[in-house]
């Protein structure tokens, strides 16, 4: 009997596993689950008001018809879509022969010297250039040399925000090219050009590639560098039988801007779809960026 | 008499030094690798340059009158760019509360043993496709979903709490607290990703000698992760304000371009790249030299806040070798 209620009152401090630690512990794990949870919100917010807002007004004539203009009704963003990938072309056709001419050099022929610490440094401080100063760039050095809006302007000021992730990303990718490959490349008595030529570039290939696409994903969806150097246009950029490549050119991101702040419902759902189909286009990029850039050794 | 070491060279044989034509196309191979690494100092220079050489005439005619001015007429040709970088800075250090609080935290949930790895890495993607969502897709959704979903609190602590300065106005459209807020979503990836290798850059050793000393999970990660990547998680701090100061689309449709300076949270605002991004293209020959002037000044604040970012990290990383 005495036995018993002694257990009884040893019982609370036996108990007393449950320290304020072990609650801390708890409280703070619960907070980071909230955060990541929150964190993710915005993501599946986004997605979801593309799919029912964007999804509704998809169909197949938003890529082939021109913009609606004022209270028209129907239309689509065809010349957008089509400027878009022109000017991602252009600034890819200039960044990427640029960008991994630069990653050679950088990875394998001077690694260490000052020209190359340098051009990395040159190139960090690119990432984080803000893209409308590229359009400010593209600005003074195309536009009012050449008097015109136009997609080459454009293009440059994308190419100026793709460099930068081209050259990183090739470098990176080159590195990781295993030493004794190169080893007994040059020990069978290959040029360094040769090396770079025959082992460097195949096998990096996938994940240079990765970088090209990743930069591309990144110049697609740009629209403070367009604003003011390819401008908007509500016509193809080849019409009349004739490309208009030195005029103001459309592109999807501008054409979103332009229409997020019109009174027309019209416009706005094509907005909607424009962001839907960009959206699409830069998830896609990134996925197949992803599963070309599996490391393979 | 024979040579003690000679290689006897079958004439038939495939060894040969390389050619000229080998020797010729490898010297201009390298030599047009180098030229692809100028370039890249060259554009540097040229944008410095392009953009300080057009910022040049409206130094001249302006002075400092344009950073202190707070007024932007043009008819009156008086341009004041003080509210913006007001609205510049104070939206980005915003932006970078919130989304500091949540990168860091979301780095910490994905490196330290909370989730099963699968889990971990759909997380991770969700991070990384907050990233690839391009700025102008968010400024849509800010207008159309962010806008409307804070009104009703900003209008509650509008009319309870607005002695205090923070909620001193009503938010009636755009302002700065749902431009900081889709600015804070789209620079938490950048935080949270160079945290994460902060944190995974610690050795393991680190973490169960810590364990060892019989500290609880969280005790762990406090007093001894947390510290150890100290360096590289303020470098991601920094690194993340420097995007949040140019960060353009988002702020161009969602902080309202008013040129005012002020406290509230839910006032509406102007900044530096959205003061460009709006007048720039229907800016006459006078606006443009201003407007070359604040790019300037938005290139030099940003250069400062990247280079103090990357030193930081380049010592972080000599600290963990």
């Amino acid at each position: 009997m005495t036995d018993l209620t002694a257990a009884k009152v040893a019982l609370p401090s036996l108990q007393r596993t449950f320290e304020g630690r072990a609650l801390r512990s708890l409280v703070l794990t619960t907070l980071v689950w909230l955060f990541a949870v929150l964190a993710s919100v915005p993501l599946f917010s986004v997605l979801y008001m593309l799919i029912t807002r964007g999804g509704a007004r998809l169909n197949l004539e938003v890529f082939t018809e021109l913009p609606p203009t004022g209270f028209e009704t129907g239309g689509g963003f065809g010349n957008a879509l089509a400027g878009t990938f022109v000017m991602v072309g252009i600034a890819a056709a200039i960044a990427v022969p640029v960008g991994i001419m630069a990653a050679i050099f950088l990875a394998e022929l001077g690694p260490t010297s000052k020209l190359a610490n340098a051009a990395r440094f040159a190139a960090k401080m690119l990432t984080g250039l803000p893209s409308i100063l590229a359009g400010v760039f593209a600005y003074a050095l195309v536009v009012v040399t050449t008097g015109t809006y136009s997609a080459p302007a454009g293009g440059v000021a994308l190419a100026v925000l793709m460099l930068p992730i081209v050259v990183l990303t090739a470098e990176e990718s080159m590195r990781m090219v295993p030493k004794i490959m190169k080893d007994a490349a040059y020990g069978m008595g290959c040029t360094r050009s040769q090396v770079i030529w025959k082992i460097i570039l195949p096998t990096g290939m996938p994940a240079i590639l990765t970088g090209v696409m990743l930069a591309v994903a990144r110049a697609a969806g740009e629209t403070a560098p367009l604003l003011f150097t390819a401008l908007f246009s509500n016509y193809w950029i080849y019409h009349q039988g004739e490309l208009a490549a030195m005029n103001p050119t459309a592109s999807l991101a501008v054409l979103i801007y332009n229409f997020s702040g019109m009174p027309f419902d019209n416009q706005l759902e094509l907005a909607w779809a424009a962001s839907l189909v960009l959206v699409m286009i830069v998830l896609v990029v990134n996925v197949v960026s992803r599963i070309f850039g599996k490391p393979k050794f | 008499m024979n040579k003690p070491f000679a290689v006897p060279v079958n004439p038939g044989s495939a060894c040969k030094p390389p050619s000229t034509k080998d020797f010729l196309v490898d010297r201009t191979f390298r030599a047009l690798a180098r030229v692809g690494v100028v370039l890249i100092l060259a554009l540097v220079f040229a944008l410095v340059f392009e953009v300080g050489r057009k910022a040049v005439p409206g130094m001249e005619k302006h002075g400092l009158d344009v950073i202190f001015g707070s007024v932007w007429d043009v008819n009156q040709n008086k341009y004041g760019i003080l509210p913006a970088i007001w609205g510049t800075l104070y939206s980005a250090l915003i932006a970078l509360l919130i989304a500091g609080v949540f990168g860091v935290s979301m780095a910490i949930f994905l490196t330290q043993d909370f989730l099963p790895p699968k889990l971990a890495a759909i997380f991770r993607t969700i991070v990384e496709l907050l990233a690839a969502i391009p700025s102008v897709v968010y400024g849509l959704w800010g207008i159309y979903v962010v806008i409307p979903a804070i009104r009703p609190l900003a209008g509650w602590l509008n009319s309870e709490l607005g002695w205090i300065p923070f909620f001193s106005t009503s938010l009636s459209g755009p302002g700065l607290l749902p431009a900081a807020l889709v600015l804070a979503i789209m620079i938490l990836p950048t935080i949270a990703a160079v945290s994460q290798d902060a944190l995974t850059a610690v050795p393991m050793k680190t973490k169960q000698a810590a364990y060892g000393m019989g500290t609880t999970h969280w005790e762990a990660i406090l007093k001894v992760m947390v510290p150890s990547a100290a360096t590289g998680i303020f470098g991601s701090l920094v690194l993340g304000l420097g995007r949040a100061l140019g960060e353009t689309m988002a702020l161009a449709m969602l902080v309202g371009n008013s040129n005012q300076i002020a406290l509230s949270l839910f006032a509406p605002a102007n900044t530096l790249a959205a003061l460009l991004a709006l007048n720039f293209p229907e800016a006459g020959p006078n606006e443009v030299e201003v407007l070359m002037y604040a790019a300037l000044i938005l290139m030099l604040i940003t250069l400062i806040v990247n280079v103090i970012g990357s030193m930081i990290m380049v010592y972080a990383q000599r600290g963990t070798k």
